[in-house]
């Protein structure tokens, strides 16, 4: 768990002159489940997409593997594509389910996509809806697409951006385990944001608490919960309010 | 009544003045469609999609070109054209002379093109704008974001399509114009109908003017039908 697959050095984003998120120091080692909690409106989807190369911050670089990200500085598409996300809100395009699935392999120009598509549509339990238009699925079913469009890249880094918020626990359980296989089984890098410390604590190997845009603690997933250093950390963890 | 009937047996007879007249009409809104989508689609998508220095102003440009008189455009054209016009005086061999099929092509892509792009606008702007930086986080680039969202809002960008070919199949002013209504050369469906009932044939007229109808009637059941996808979608 030594190679680092990200590095931020005093990072900052603001929109429209109000910034919004700063990270002196943050690494993220290759392999593991990172996990990032925090109250709502305390920067966490901004840290992803920033982790994704959506948008550049406005101060600062983020190294990933041997290239550098900065407001001057694009990332080259070839590294892009080694991160996607799921998002917090999935958009699916309006076409069908296989459509969605196989989205992201069309990009890459990739031919012979479909058994992969059809072994990640298994995978979450959806090959019997590859022929649905994507638009009239369920929540769950949607949001299982929209996990199903992310790993069939096979991407070094998978971004979650609340993953499971609003599913039952059946959806939540199968998502879970989704993700905790595919970080032992092919080693991808997990980024986890949510809400939910239960979620981080069954998933992750470090977890960061991130407040008002600042990083409060990081720390191995038995000592944020059991130990924690700022007394933050501690009232979050019992779910009381931080601000 | 009597002039209903010859009408028909004009369409089902395949009238030779009559056929000659639709396939002109087809081929100048046909040619001046595709020449307005090539460059409409793109300009809406552009705008629709992207913040420049300027943008406000050409869509205030667009919006002004959707609602022009299009026998106005035609007095441009016209002008311009003409033999002591700026552009006529040059005689290259690109731009057509007045009274010729592509003069009323250039008139009716100029008409055209704004209702394609404002509409293209219209429908890329409604496509959700988280929806770009979701496909981008898939590994599309900048072009292959484009397209995706154009074809979220294909069935916006074909309607798009279908109402510049309304606007343009049905007008009669610019094509009278800068056409010249000549017989076996420039003569269109609108311009038609206006000579023959001037001349008092009527028949011909009515079966010219079922033929524009049918075509109107046409595009607007495709618009309605497309429409009606999106919402059973
Ligand atoms: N594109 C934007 N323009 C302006 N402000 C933004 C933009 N994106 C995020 N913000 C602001 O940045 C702050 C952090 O937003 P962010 O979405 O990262 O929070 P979050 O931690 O993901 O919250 P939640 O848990 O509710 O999803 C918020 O105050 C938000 O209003
Ligand atoms: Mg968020």
């Amino acid at each position: 768990m030594s190679e680092l697959i990200y590095q931020l050095r005093n990072i900052s984003k603001s929109y429209n002159g109000r910034c919004v998120l700063r990270v002196d120091h943050l690494q993220i080692h290759r392999g593991e489940v990172f996990s990032v909690v925090g109250p709502s409106g305390a920067g966490k989807s901004t840290l992803l997409r920033l982790l994704n190369f959506l948008e550049p911050p406005t101060s600062g670089y983020i190294r990933f593997l041997d290239a550098e990200f900065g407001p001057d500085r694009p990332m080259p598409l070839e590294l892009r594509r080694r991160v996607t996300t799921v998002f917090q809100r999935p958009i699916l395009l309006s076409r069908s389910v296989w459509a969605n699935v196989n989205y992201g392999l069309r990009l890459r120009g990739q031919r012979d996509s479909a058994p992969q598509v059809k072994a990640v549509l298994e995978q979450v339990g959806l090959a019997g809806l590859a022929g649905q238009p994507a638009r009239t699925l369920s929540g769950g079913e949607a949001q299982r697409v929209a996990l199903a469009r992310a790993i069939a890249l096979q991407p070094d880094v998978l971004l979650l951006d609340e993953p499971t918020a609003n599913l039952d626990p059946y959806n939540v359980g199968m998502i879970e385990d989704i993700v905790r296989r595919l970080n032992r089984e092919r080693g991808t890098t997990v980024v986890l944001v949510t809400h939910n410390v239960f979620q981080a604590r069954r998933l992750a190997h470090r977890v960061a608490l991130l407040l008002e845009g600042q990083i409060i603690e990081i720390a191995d997933v038995d000592t944020f919960f059991q130990s924690p250093r700022d007394r933050r950390t501690s009232a979050f963890v019992r779910g009381e309010m931080v601000y | 009544m009597r002039g209903l009937v010859q009408a028909f047996q004009l369409i089902v007879a395949r009238d030779p003045a009559l056929f000659e007249i639709v396939a002109l009409s087809l081929r100048v809104s046909g040619t001046a469609l595709l020449f307005s989508t090539l460059i409409g689609i793109p300009l809406g998508a552009v705008l629709g999609l992207s913040r420049f220095v300027g943008r406000r102003l050409v869509i205030a440009l667009l919006y002004t070109g959707m609602g022009f008189p299009p026998v106005v455009v035609g007095l441009f054209v016209y002008l311009l054209l003409s033999r002591s016009g700026p552009l006529g005086q040059l005689h290259w061999p690109v731009i057509p002379s007045l009274f010729t099929p592509e003069a009323m092509i250039v008139a009716q892509s100029i008409i055209s093109f704004p209702l394609v792009a404002g509409f293209t606008m219209a429908a890329v702007m409604g496509v959700d704008p988280q929806l770009r930086q979701q496909v981008q986080a898939l590994g599309a680039t900048r072009w292959q974001t484009t397209l995706t969202v154009l074809l979220e809002a294909r069935v916006g960008v074909i309607v798009s399509v279908i109402a510049g070919f309304g606007s343009i199949i049905s007008e009669v002013g610019a094509v009278m114009l800068v056409g010249g209504n000549i017989e076996h050369r420039t003569r269109v469906l609108t311009t038609a109908i206006v000579l023959e009932t001037r001349k008092g044939n009527f028949d011909l007229a009515i079966a010219l003017g079922m033929v524009l109808l049918l075509l109107s009637f046409l595009t607007n059941v495709i618009v309605l039908w497309l429409q009606g996808r999106t919402f059973d979608e």
